[in-house]
């Protein structure tokens, strides 16, 4: 019986760390078709940002009821995957709670602890749950969440607290098994415990039940809890509840300089700079094969913005804070992301599969994300500065406006006015360049005082 | 006598006589050309006369900074005007800016480097801030100012982009008027819809024009004065108080006019 349940256990865990590790290795290369970008200077100011932002949560703070509540289902994630360390070492060695006889009272304190962090976890979801079903929070509403993001975001509460419930269980049969005589039955008896203050509410439930479908019923929850981690660990790699893991690298990877600084194209600097005949870089060198200027798909894209897009949990918080969102433009930094992230998929999915890839004749810029959207930004960084893991839509719009504007010329036709007024008159508006220095006159004939 | 009246020295002449400025002021396109703005432009002249600073403008030399070409995406426009623009600075051997354009700010401090243009630049909150902190702006007794609610609308390209919030708060501060906040500010701040190039352009379909939203909490807070520090804000900011039919009661201005206004 035993034997058979290691053999079990084995397999199980086997079979999920061969998803895990596939899907894990295709995100890998998804994320990898973006160009790279040098993100390794500053590495003390990088851990420092990933300490603040990803494991102390700074800016999710900036609304705090949601920042509460979050941070207990991240407290509970973190801590209670300590009991999972026991359910492997029990789950390969055929043991039960193998930790307890040693720990001793510590054992009892320490799941009491678990069990309260379960129980805010429950709290905090079903309060989650009511918020994006019941009370419509306009951004956890919205119309680009219809369809599996919504799903999504529900299953994801679901199992939380179905993983919850099943410890819960767990531990309240377990206290009454403590109490049956196992012996009688040819069976080892269950180590002693002492009380668990919240799962002890559930005995009733289970107490008028015999030993046989008790050790049955704490069995199961047991295989639940494990089989729901593994199946859980294995569904976020589908799921927008990606950002538990990536909020890491893509808070250490963000950004360190102006948020208002855009990054320099040194392909266009090698060619304006023979252009007007100055030295550059690279004169002596064959220029480097230049794809495209700016981006039209996920692989004109950096690699830090296609992690963005794999870490992006769809909260919104962006697109609440987007003035051109605000005013009922089409433009949704959510969505930019979302966007990003489905193409990326779509196109790693693909490539898997043998098929074409890239080139399956669609564009991130065009079939997913339209012009009408990114030519309603206003550059402001309020997506930048609102996001809770520093994901930076900015830049990908920034860089389709690339695409359109010198790669199609297709920029609205007054951006197109206002780049020949530039080139011409050297001012955005069409002023002689002579009268530039005209306001001064007045001025220069005034007296001082 | 030509020392009673405004000085605006350009960089020619000054190298022509052998000088150069403690800093340079960058006018900027709006600056120069704007009927508005350019009431900003030689406010800020007349404080920089009044407080004694070396300083000098390039003149028919400056050229705009490339901001809004590469916003809009045109990269190679960005940096033609770029190059060109180091060219000059770098002739002049400028050492340090000033300009009361935080999107030339943002520009010329951040973008600059990366082609060969490295300069202290400043906008010219700070620069108010520091002339202030110094004891070199003397406000006049009593205040203009005395009492008025003021609001500050941030600058994206001042706030978010550059982390600049207090600067200009301070200066406010200085004048002695009473400094009320809108709902939406310093990291949280509402664009006033002209960032990104979308100055130059038609606004993408949508239910309501961004400046109108900000200047509808900008009026919420009662103040009589929303003090800005940018070009751009000051447009459709004036644009949406016109468009409330307030114009009378509330008055647009640019931190520079109001310590200019404020000067003993």
């Amino acid at each position: 019986m035993n034997y058979l349940s290691q053999l079990l256990f084995l397999i199980t865990v086997g079979i999920a760390t061969y998803i895990l590790t596939k899907r894990i290795s295709r995100i890998r290369k998804n994320i990898m078709m973006g160009k790279p970008l040098d993100r390794s200077d500053q590495p003390n100011k990088r851990l420092n940002t990933m300490l603040m932002v990803a494991f102390g949560q700074q800016k999710m703070f900036k609304k705090v009821i949601p920042a509460l509540l979050h941070l207990m289902i991240y407290l509970g994630f973190l801590i209670i995957n300590l009991e999972v360390l026991e359910f492997v070492i029990d789950g390969f060695a055929g043991t039960h709670r193998i930790f307890a006889p040693f720990l001793g009272d510590f054992y009892t304190l320490a799941l009491n602890f678990f069990e309260f962090l379960a129980m805010a976890v429950i709290v905090s979801c079903v309060i989650f749950l009511f918020r994006r079903n019941g009370l419509k929070v306009k951004r956890l509403s919205m119309a680009e969440l219809n369809g599996w993001p919504k799903l999504d975001a529900n299953l994801i509460l679901i199992i939380e607290i179905s993983l919850m419930l099943a410890i819960l269980t767990m531990n309240a049969t377990d206290q009454i098994i403590q109490t049956r005589d196992l012996a009688a039955m040819g069976m080892h008896p269950y180590t002693k415990t002492g009380t668990f203050f919240f799962s002890s509410f559930l005995i009733p439930l289970f107490q008028n039940m015999d030993t046989t479908a008790l050790v049955i019923t704490e069995r199961f929850a047991w295989w639940i809890h494990i089989i729901g981690i593994l199946g859980f660990a294995i569904y976020i790699t589908y799921s927008k509840h990606l950002h538990i893991f990536l909020a890491f690298p893509n808070t250490y990877y963000s950004n360190l300089e102006a948020k208002g600084k855009m990054e320099n194209m040194k392909e266009v600097t090698n060619e304006v700079n023979m252009m007007l005949g100055l030295p550059s870089e690279s004169s002596e060198q064959a220029p480097a094969e230049i794809g495209r200027f700016g981006a039209k798909d996920i692989n004109d894209l950096n690699r830090v913005n296609l992690m963005n897009a794999y870490s992006c949990t769809e909260c919104g918080r962006c697109t609440a804070e987007c003035p051109a969102n605000i005013t009922g433009k089409k433009l949704s930094p959510r969505k930019i992301m979302m966007d990003v992230r489905d193409r990326s998929e779509e196109v790693g999915y693909s490539i898997s599969k043998g098929g074409k890839g890239l080139d399956d004749g669609k564009f991130l810029l065009g079939d997913y994300i339209t012009a009408e959207e990114i030519n309603a930004c206003t550059s402001c960084n309020a997506c930048v500065e609102a996001c809770p893991v520093n994901i930076d839509p900015l830049s990908i719009i920034l860089q389709l406006r690339r695409y359109q504007s010198m790669e199609e010329s297709a920029s609205p036709s007054s951006w197109n006015a206002m780049f020949s007024n530039i080139e011409t008159s050297f001012s955005p508006w069409k002023f002689a360049p002579t009268d530039r220095f005209n306001w001064a006159d007045e001025v220069k004939k005034e007296e001082m005082n | 006598m030509s020392n009673t009246t405004y000085q605006v020295p350009t960089m020619a002449e000054m190298a022509a006589k052998g000088e150069s400025p403690e800093v340079l002021f960058w006018v900027g396109c709006a600056g120069s050309f704007d009927e508005r703005y350019k009431s900003v432009t030689k406010a800020f002249v007349k404080i920089l006369n009044k407080t004694g600073v070396s300083f000098a403008v390039l003149g028919p030399e400056e050229s705009c900074t490339g901001d809004p070409a590469r916003r809009g995406g045109n990269e190679f426009l960005f940096q033609m005007q770029a190059v060109s623009n180091i060219q000059v600075l770098n002739g002049y051997n400028v050492k340090k800016i000033v300009t009361a354009c935080p999107h030339c700010f943002n520009t010329l401090k951040n973008e600059y480097p990366d082609l060969g243009g490295d300069y202290e630049v400043i906008h010219h909150s700070t620069f108010l801030q520091q002339l202030i902190n110094e004891g070199k702006v003397t406000l006049k007794g009593g205040g203009t100012f005395k009492g008025k609610k003021i609001t500050f609308h941030d600058s994206c390209y001042l706030g978010r982009a550059n982390n600049i919030y207090e600067a200009p708060r301070e200066v406010l501060e200085a004048l002695d008027s009473e400094l009320v906040e809108m709902k939406r500010c310093k990291t949280k701040g509402l664009c006033c819809g002209a960032g990104g190039a979308q100055m130059f352009k038609e606004p993408e379909k949508g239910d309501k024009d961004i400046n109108i939203e900000r200047t509808e909490e900008a009026l919420e807070t009662g103040a009589s004065i929303i003090a800005s520090a940018c070009p751009f804000c000051m447009t459709m900011m004036t644009d949406g108080v016109k468009s409330k039919e307030k114009e009378n009661e509330v008055k647009v201005k640019d931190l520079a006019e109001l310590i200019a206004e404020g000067l003993v």
